[in-house]
């Protein structure tokens, strides 16, 4: 069956969506995550959409659905790499994808991931702080 | 193209994007029309049962468009406001399809009776 690749990288799992998801593959997706962040004890899980060249409505529910099961997981969730159009468009549509961190792109995500692990606050419960407030989290 | 599976879905939305290529439309204006096309088909699919979907190259003088008219066979829907209203929703979606489709084009029109199915025409143009 296709799926989506998992890394582990520390305690950190990297997802880069890489093709046209159909439903079924996004399905597979949240539950092998999930999955994942209890067999290696994520406490941070990135996902890198840069190259979707669409988000409807289904796919921001299922970016949200991650999201929310991580944060129950005790793991915080950062997506990357929205494109402008696709940022656009989700916007039109309605969709405002409400408690899913984003970052431009890998770098930041793993900063603001970085400095709210090391706060030990653990999953940050308000998703409309998008910045953390310790500039020089990266040492 | 018939709509019968989530992978149609993905079909829709390519032959979409190829089509609005070919007709220049911006990267924006692609991005629209292939989202309003993947929730419209993907209506079709979740309430209409799955059906059809067909793909119109337009010109107006100068202008260029594209028309996706989607048909289904389905129960239909007997309250077409409420249906268009953003967070209604009779399935497990978020319920933003058809609101969310009607405002990434420039024309929409719906037509339906309930018992016999479903038909969704928008348009977008450069």
């Amino acid at each position: 069956m296709e799926r989506i690749p998992i890394l582990k990288m520390g305690d950190h799992l990297l997802v880069t969506i890489q093709v046209d998801m159909h439903d079924r593959l996004a399905t597979t997706l949240q539950e092998d995550l999930t999955d994942r962040i209890v067999k290696v004890h994520a406490r941070a899980v990135l996902i890198d959409i840069s190259a979707l060249e669409i988000v409807d409505s289904f796919m921001g529910r299922m970016l949200g659905n991650i999201a929310a099961m991580a944060r129950v997981l005790d793991a915080e969730t950062v997506v990357v790499g929205m494109r402008p159009a696709v940022a656009i468009t989700l916007v039109e549509l309605g969709l405002t994808l409400k408690g899913v961190r984003t970052a431009l792109n890998v770098e930041k995500g793993m900063e603001i991931l970085r400095s709210s692990l090391a706060s030990g606050s653990g999953p940050v419960h308000a998703p409309e702080a998008q910045e953390p407030e310790s500039a020089d989290a990266e040492g | 193209m018939s709509i019968r599976s989530s992978e149609d879905i993905v079909r829709v939305r390519q032959a979409v994007r190829a089509l609005a290529v070919d007709l220049r439309f911006s990267l924006v204006d692609q991005t629209k029309i292939v989202t309003a096309a993947s929730e419209l088909a993907r209506n079709t699919l979740d309430y209409g049962g799955g059906g059809l979907v067909r793909l119109e190259a337009l010109t107006e003088g100068a202008r260029r468009g594209l028309r996706l008219t989607f048909e289904d066979k389905g129960p239909g829907i007997a309250d077409i406001e409420r249906a268009l209203t953003d967070g209604y929703t009779s399935g497990s979606g978020l319920g933003l399809g058809l609101g969310g489709a009607r405002r990434l084009c420039n024309e929409f029109q719906i037509e339906s009776r309930p018992g016999e199915g479903t038909r969704v025409t928008i348009a977008r143009w450069t």
